[in-house]
């Protein structure tokens, strides 16, 4: 339980009257949820207010586990100018994730004890999301040494990756998935080979051939995906594959599954919503690593999250200055920002037109998440930390990037009309993100 | 004044039939200016055309230059054998100082896919692809249509086979567009390492066989391979390239059938294209650069706002 500044310990809150979703327990009912002291304290029909308690309104709104971004780059230290862990988190909390999993990849590299404690410290001050430290596999994201994953878990490091820097090394990647299982965390991978997926831009098919961009076929991540789950078949480890975008990907993780191997994966809004048609006019928005891939691949990655082969939905939040990426398309950075757009364009593009059920979101957004990588919540039993996100479904908004709490102005659904919002956004029972309805 | 093409010329993918043939029409009479002992008229007479050449080359710049002088225009050469971003300067920059300048078109050379399209997007003033990256080079695939056509006299159900480096050439791309938009059937060949993944889906037909193509084609555009392809690791070497790819006198002889030779140039000799086919005669290849002269008046002078039918009038001096 934590205690506001002044020392005093939290007000209560009671979420009223509001469509508990809770899939951790199969719970699907209208009714009040009571927060004290940093926990659930109780949920019923109709509960009574205590003294002095916050009353939040969730007439028409979704009562669900709070989310959490198990993908996301803060880029502090090294790149304060782009985004800060504190505008990270707080564009986090706009979206309506209760926590988030800072990437390694900062400058210097998160990958020791010292750095991990950094980003806790930056990430109290904030007073937003939480923020769970991923360490890098190797130092410097290097692929050649291991990094200390014991100091940097000791440290609060939740799991390890070199992301952004494909794992080159099969012995790395054996021995890292060996060396992890000492502290029970899963290894994630940015799936690449890095021969094949040299100098590309985008995804390699009939766009990149008429546009004359360089491609990187699909088979530059399959072949690694099969590579990882081969590799954790034979270690026992835990494999966690990042943002997948290829249909035989998908196959690849059902396939690993079925054999029983500790494989999970994640996937983005945007290769659940996008192809490589936006990429037409050299549009640098639409320019991600892995690429926006084809309608099949889109199909395919629906039907996996939808079954449960994609386990976890993560925006890969990569925020970039404005100019970066107003640039010729060969030249422009990958990524774009999520935090504030993945819920929107979740329900809009998926739920709304019937392709996902809302009960199997809530649990890709935020019981997956927790249940990976061993972090507190993921549920609203009594008892569990008061993490909580609360939804309107039917909110229109239209994305506005000038308003972003994100230092990040750079997404493809800038104009975008999207139905559902995050309208409260509470951790460890504190009301961090309020919007007006 | 009528606007045939629109504000600008980025690729022959998004032209229609109808606009190419008014190009190729349009070309007709610009012709005879370049045979004139005085090689002038005044069609642009007043407008500023600026040649943006971030890479380096001869042929192109001076044909467009050409065309721009001979009708009247007044042009500056910017030539930076560097990109953009290695100078330091970004491309947006450059194209906004450009149009603080009040110039009237940019002609612009860049080695990146798309450079075209991302002035255009942010200038006001006209802009004439003359080669981006690996996407498009339009006013090369107009006068190989042009060429074409003076020998063919019409180009509906003709055979044309593209030769070589398809996945990096900008003029496969222009070519493959414009040639299937006037009806001609379009065939590609090459190492299946230098031709695109999809290729197919482009519609056309794909020979394994340099001696299938030539079989088959009644003109060949042989492209150049870049030496650096071998180190990329595409090919092997030039040598086989050669043995195996390279238009020669006896596999042209062996098909039995005239073959018009093309190439976009500059060639090298004893690779992609043997000497003897180079310079025998039925190469078109110096038609070409000819008709590249009058293909780009035709296009400066469209994208001006001149009228196509009174191109030939304007050729004449009627304005004066």
């Amino acid at each position: 339980m934590t205690h506001d500044r002044a020392g005093r310990a939290p007000r209560d809150v009671l979420l009223r009257r509001g469509r508990i979703l809770d899939p951790s327990r199969g719970v699907d009912e209208v009714g009040d949820v009571l927060l004290r002291a940093g926990v659930v304290e109780a949920h019923g029909k109709s509960l009574g207010t205590p003294d002095d308690a916050e009353v939040i309104d969730c007439d028409g709104a979704v009562i669900a586990p709070g989310f959490i971004d198990i993908h996301c780059h803060l880029r502090e230290p090294g790149r304060e100018d782009v985004e800060t862990i504190a505008t990270g988190a707080r564009a986090a909390a706009a979206g309506g994730f209760t926590a988030v999993c800072a990437m390694p990849n900062t400058e210097p590299v998160t990958d020791n004890q010292a750095a991990v404690g950094f980003i806790l410290r930056q990430a109290m001050r904030a007073g937003a999301a939480r923020v769970y430290p991923i360490g890098a596999i190797s130092l410097g994201q290097r692929g050649e040494q291991l990094a200390e994953f014991g100091e940097m878990v000791g440290a609060g490091a939740v799991a390890v990756s070199d992301d952004g820097k494909p794992v080159a090394s099969a012995h790395l990647m054996r021995t890292a998935l060996e060396y992890a299982q000492t502290f029970g965390i899963p290894v994630i991978d940015h799936c690449e080979e890095p021969t094949l997926a040299a100098g590309g831009a985008m995804n390699e098919g009939i766009v990149s051939a008429r546009l004359g961009v360089k491609g990187i076929p699909a088979e530059a991540e399959e072949v690694m995906v099969a590579r990882n789950i081969l590799l954790a078949r034979m270690t026992g480890g835990h494999v966690h594959l990042a943002h997948m975008s290829t249909r035989g990907s998908v196959e690849l993780i059902r396939w690993g599954k079925a054999q029983g191997v500790q494989v999970t994966a994640e996937v983005t809004p945007h290769h659940l919503t996008l192809t490589e048609d936006a990429c037409e006019g050299y549009d640098t928005h639409a320019k991600m690593n892995p690429p926006l891939r084809t309608a099949a691949d889109l199909a395919a990655l629906r039907e996996g999250v939808r079954d449960g082969t994609i386990d976890a939905i993560a925006t890969d939040h990569a925020p970039h200055h404005y100019d970066a990426k107003e640039r010729e398309f060969a030249d422009a950075p990958f990524g774009i920002v999520g935090l504030e757009t993945a819920l929107g364009v979740l329900l809009t593009d998926l739920v709304h037109t019937g392709i996902l059920d809302l009960p199997v979101l809530v649990d890709r957004l935020a019981c997956a998440p927790a249940r990976l990588f061993h972090l507190p919540g993921g549920s609203l039993a009594r008892g569990a930390a008061a993490d909580v996100t609360i939804f309107d479904p039917e909110l229109e908004w239209s994305v506005d990037p000038s308003t972003f709490l994100s230092k990040g102005r750079n997404t493809p659904y800038a104009e975008r009309l999207l139905r559902g919002r995050a309208i409260a956004t509470i951790v460890d029972g504190q009301v961090i993100h309020r919007l007006a309805r | 004044m009528t606007k045939a093409l629109g504000k600008d010329l980025l690729g022959l993918e998004p032209l229609s039939t109808e606009q190419i043939r008014l190009i190729l029409d349009t070309a007709e009479p610009f012709k005879e200016v370049s045979e004139r002992q005085i090689k002038k008229v005044p069609a642009l007479r007043g407008m500023t055309i600026v040649n943006l050449f971030f890479e380096a080359s001869t042929r192109t710049r001076i044909s467009f230059e050409f065309a721009e002088k001979r009708l009247s225009a007044d042009t500056v050469n910017v030539a930076s054998s560097s990109s953009s971003v290695q100078k330091g300067e970004t491309l947006v920059d450059t194209a906004r100082n450009l149009e603080a300048m009040r110039i009237n078109m940019v002609v612009i050379r860049h080695s990146a896919s798309g450079a075209a399209h991302f002035l255009a997007d942010r200038i006001e003033s006209n802009v004439i692809n003359a080669g981006d990256g690996t996407h498009e080079h339009p006013t090369q695939g107009l006068l190989d249509l042009l060429t074409l056509r003076d020998h063919f006299r019409t180009l509906e159900g003709r055979r044309v086979c593209i030769v070589g480096d398809v996945l990096h050439s900008r003029v496969a791309r222009s070519n493959i567009w414009g040639l299937m938009k006037m009806g001609v059937e379009v065939a590609v060949c090459g190492p299946r390492s230098l031709l695109p993944k999809d290729i197919g889906e482009f519609g056309v037909t794909v020979f394994k066989r340099i001696e299938e193509a030539i079989e088959w084609a009644e003109a060949l555009n042989i492209l150049r391979l870049q030496l650096e392809r071998m180190q990329a690791g595409y090919i092997p070497s030039l040598r086989e390239y050669n043995r195996v790819f390279g238009v020669t006198r006896e596999r042209l002889d062996r098909a039995g059938h005239r073959v018009l030779i093309m190439h976009p140039g500059p060639m090298n000799r004893g690779v992609e294209i043997d000497s003897d086919v180079a310079d025998g005669e039925h190469s078109i290849i110096l038609d070409q650069v000819t008709n590249g002269v009058a293909v780009r008046m035709a296009v400066l002078y469209l994208l001006a706002g001149g009228r196509p039918e009174l191109a030939d009038a304007a050729k004449g001096g009627s304005e004066r």
